[in-house]
């Protein structure tokens, strides 16, 4: 009998900490899941899209473009980057809280895959790819969406597409580090509670600067307001050092996420 | 796989108090005891699922604290509750649990079409998982933990919820892997199991092992050769019982009969007639492991 001893070996160095290779494993288990339900991969992205759409036909007309750092942008072209960021978010939160938590709780698919040479490093860096790959389908249709509407103007545009995966990166893995303290589906509300008041006052659809000086402060700081500045400064090619903080933030978040999620699912299942 | 003082703490509560046990390569060794011995925490340990709280444990000559995927990779389980991928078909549970363990994709197929055969499920491999009756799904399990060829197999309930074609079929399956040099680490309530596929067994009780060794042994040392049933009125149960304490190593009285343990089954009827008893029934029957365990571990439920 050969010994299957691949386990070690292939420790990847840099993510060494949250995982191996083995982490595809878990991604490709939930391919296969959504190739009989890709209607419900696809549902999730049509929210901010509508959000967009209802913009650019109706809103778009009745307010005026906006001078952000003295270019006249038109309202949707301001608006569509922070809907990308949205999209992206939206995108690696499903699978990284209700589906997460089904399958921690409910079905038990990690205590299967604890079971077999999969750590629990392996499975919290696996849904966390998973989840930037379903972030970044929402992100890459919703880019498809808007060239076609005519707001893909520079190739620097394109930036949206990696800014959209650290924002998928970071919501996913705090999204999952969260779920791990849920307790039962009511706990999700609380979850719904917090995004919808980030997801209107993140500086998504006006500049911060409408705030008072200390509420700027407090917007400033929320994850989504980072990742709509992020998005922003790339659709319009306004590449500032200071955006490098927002990567930083995101980054960190993405990090200490999928630690957490790591050590969480550890303690939960390894008992 | 060497246990010293092995120990497994759950808060407060200790699940298991401290066992030692070593199984050698090859072997087939069980595990049994009464609901709550600490059979499953044990297992769970082997299976470097659940670290141990105190004692020493080496399973395949590693440490499960820092090795744990590696023997992982070379350990078949079946746990006690199934735990199947209900949003996949049978034949996606087989292949992925195969990708689990970072196998080829052709070798894992060409594996399945073998395996579900056994598991007498080839008719069902595009079905989704959920539907089953508790013995497909327990069967299916049976065959996922071969997917990966391990040279261990540990067994927890293996064969609960099967009907006896299937637990058969099972015992087959398990004599030829055994043949090959397969160890495999069995728990069961089912003692006919035990004596049948165990070379050596331990008898757990409260966390702890009461008693060690091959099921022939273990009867001899904690039995008689022979056991005799018999039944009286159930009034005449004590009367009857008093008038032939003397004849055997051990009585035991029962609500609804009474045993006779003894080397000699038929001289003891023999006796028993000569003294003018008349019991409704008498049975003589060799000693079994199911007398040992309930010497070992008492007739009332735990808890
Ligand atoms: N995760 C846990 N947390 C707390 N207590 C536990 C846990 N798992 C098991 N126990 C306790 O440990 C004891 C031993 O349980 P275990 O499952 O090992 O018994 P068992 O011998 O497998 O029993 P059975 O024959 O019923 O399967 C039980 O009292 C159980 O309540
Ligand atoms: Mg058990």
């Amino acid at each position: 009998m050969t010994p299957n001893q691949t386990a070690v070996p292939l420790r990847i160095v840099p993510l060494g900490f949250l995982g191996t290779r083995r982490s595809l494993r878990v991604v490709e288990r939930n391919v296969f899941v959504y190739r009989s339900g890709w209607i419900i991969l696809v549902s999730g992205f049509f929210e901010p899209l509508f959000y967009l759409l209802s913009i650019g036909l109706g809103l778009n007309h009745l307010v005026g473009p906006l001078d952000v750092e003295g270019t006249k942008v038109a309202y949707t072209a301001f608006v569509a980057p922070s809907l990308l960021a949205t999209s992206a978010m939206n995108g690696a939160l499903f699978d990284a809280t209700y589906n997460m938590f089904f399958k921690l709780k409910i079905s038990k698919v990690y205590d299967t895959m604890l079971a077999t040479p999969l750590d629990p490093t392996d499975v919290a860096l696996g849904e966390l790819t998973w989840s930037v790959v379903r972030g970044g389908l929402y992100a890459t249709a919703f880019f498809l969406v808007m060239a076609v509407m005519g707001f893909v103007t520079s190739w620097w545009s394109l930036l949206l597409l990696p800014a959209a995966l650290l924002m998928a990166a970071a919501f996913g893995a705090v999204g999952m580090a969260v779920t791990t303290f849920m307790r039962s589906w009511q706990d999700f509300d609380l979850v719904g509670l917090a995004l919808i008041p980030m997801f209107l006052f993140s500086a998504t659809f006006y500049p911060v600067t409408v705030y008072p000086g200390w509420l700027q402060a407090v917007v400033k700081l929320t994850p989504l307001y980072q990742g709509v500045v992020l998005a922003r400064g790339m659709a319009l090619g306004h590449l500032h050092p200071v955006l490098l903080l927002s990567v930083a933030y995101l980054a960190a978040m993405a990090i200490v996420g999928a630690i957490i999620t790591g050590r969480r699912v550890r303690q939960l299942l390894l008992s | 796989m060497v246990a010293q003082g092995l120990e497994k703490r759950f808060g407060d509560f200790t699940a298991v108090a401290g066992i030692d046990f070593s199984i050698s390569r090859g072997e087939s060794f069980g595990f049994l005891g009464p609901n709550g011995a600490g059979k499953t925490s044990t297992m769970r340990m082997v299976a470097c699922m659940s670290p141990h709280t105190g004692g020493q444990l080496s399973v395949l000559g590693m440490d499960p604290r820092t090795s744990g995927s590696t023997i992982r990779s070379r350990i078949g389980l079946v746990p006690q509750q199934d735990s199947l991928d209900d949003e996949l078909t049978v034949e996606d549970n087989l292949y992925l649990y195969g990708r689990y363990f970072d196998l080829p994709k052709r070798l894992i197929r060409e594996r399945a079409v073998r395996l579900l055969e056994f598991a007498q499920l080839t008719e069902r491999a595009k079905d989704k998982v959920e539907p089953l009756s508790g013995g497909m799904k327990r069967r299916l399990t049976i065959a996922r933990s071969l997917i990966s060829e391990p040279e261990l197999l540990i067994l927890d309930e293996p064969t609960t919820g099967l009907d006896p074609q299937a637990r058969h079929l099972l015992w087959d399956r398990l004599y030829r892997l055994k043949s090959q040099g397969v160890t495999l680490v069995i728990t069961t309530h089912y003692m006919d199991e035990a004596e049948q596929l165990c070379d050596r067994l331990v008898v757990m009780d409260k966390g702890r092992i009461v008693a060690e060794g091959s099921p022939r042994a273990l009867i001899e040392q904690h039995s008689t050769r022979e056991v005799v049933e018999l039944r009286f009125g159930l009034d005449q149960q004590h009367q009857g019982a008093t008038a032939i304490a003397d004849l055997a190593e051990r009585i035991e009285v029962l609500p609804d009969r009474v045993l006779l343990y003894v080397h000699d089954g038929d001289a003891a009827v023999a006796e028993v007639h000569r003294r003018g008893l008349l019991p409704e029934s008498s049975l003589v029957r060799r000693s079994t492991l199911e007398d040992v365990f309930l010497r070992l571990t008492g007739r009332s439920l735990v808890d």
